[in-house]
């Protein structure tokens, strides 16, 4: 019986009523992880000693990198897990992934070229992490793009869940660039096996504190959006009647 | 006053580190309205289904790009 979860998670209604029963309450913890962020982030944490005030874009930057590979990674997945099992809650969870993974992955562009103006001396650097961050979002922009072409849902959910799974090799690609080549970026120093964040606390919380804000963010606009999904993928459950009317 | 202005002016990068902050601000604010958005329409194209033909109404419609 350890399996009913699972099964549940591939049933539209069940789906669909649990997704609005956590939206709020991941839309409030991000809210609170994202205000004490930005207040730490850019009033408590200290200046930096090399790059003065002008570091405080690590705390938009890194996390919206982050975010733009993590988004990959589960559209990536959910894509995976529709082609394997047949799963059409899948196909829903990715297709909901395509827009918000090219707003963080744009946004990670900006905030680095934004960032590299004054630091690095150059808004844009063909170095090898801007390179494939640059790939990364064409493949979201790609992705959008395939599922808005293919009229018939079912054709576009499969082309669409093998091209987001080939695709995947590019975020280890990303985020091992900075030790693969030489780059202006610098190595990891939160996500590091076996060490600690090489980062003072009071700018490691703040960092962390957006980072998992925006994971929550997500969560609520993923959420949200498979919503919409399901209810337009299901074309004549009698669910909808009850969902919609409640 | 002059500690605001002086805090605002960011040590001298006030013209790369705020406009990074208002973008991303811009771009979550953004994915939110473009979600509930999303939700609304899918909302109202599933009552009119629903209203227009009992339990079953085939009508095609754009799937996966809602915006």
């Amino acid at each position: 019986m350890a399996w009913t979860w699972f099964h549940k998670l591939g049933s539209p209604p069940y789906v669909y009523k649990l997704a609005a029963t956590l939206t709020p309450w991941f839309a409030w913890i991000a809210a609170a992880l994202m205000a004490y962020g930005l207040i730490g982030g850019l009033v408590i944490s200290p200046a930096d000693y090399q790059q003065g005030e002008g570091y405080r874009i690590l705390y938009v930057h890194a996390p919206t990198a982050w975010m733009s590979l993590q988004v990959y990674v589960v559209m990536a997945v959910a894509s995976a897990v529709a082609l394997i099992w047949r799963i059409k809650v899948a196909h829903a969870v990715a297709a909901a992934c395509g827009t918000m993974g090219a707003t963080f992955t744009a946004c990670a562009l900006a905030t680095g070229s934004l960032w590299g103006g004054p630091m690095w001396g150059t808004y844009w650097e063909w170095d090898p992490r801007i390179i494939f961050e640059l790939v990364l979002l064409v493949q979201f922009l790609g992705y959008m793009g395939l599922r808005a072409a293919v009229d018939d849902t079912q054709r576009a959910d499969r082309i669409c869940a093998v091209l987001a799974v080939v695709g995947v090799i590019n975020v280890p690609i990303i985020h091992y660039s900075v030790e693969w080549w030489n780059s202006l970026h610098q190595t990891a120093s939160v996500m590091k096996l076996g060490s600690k964040p090489t980062m003072p606390l009071s700018m490691l919380m703040p960092l962390l504190s957006m980072f998992f804000g925006y994971v929550f963010l997500f969560g609520a606009l993923l959420l949200t959006r498979l919503r919409a999904e399901l209810l337009s993928r299901e074309r004549s459950a009698s669910w909808i009647r009850d969902v919609v009317r409640a | 006053m002059n500690g605001l202005i002086e805090y605002l002016d960011m040590g001298g990068y006030a013209r790369y580190v705020w406009p990074a902050y208002v973008i991303v601000i811009a771009a979550i604010a953004s994915n939110i309205l473009m979600a509930r958005r999303a939700l609304r329409r899918a909302r109202e194209a599933a009552l009119r289904r629903v209203a227009a033909k009992g339990t079953s109404a085939e009508v095609p419609s754009q799937v996966g790009n809602a915006q």
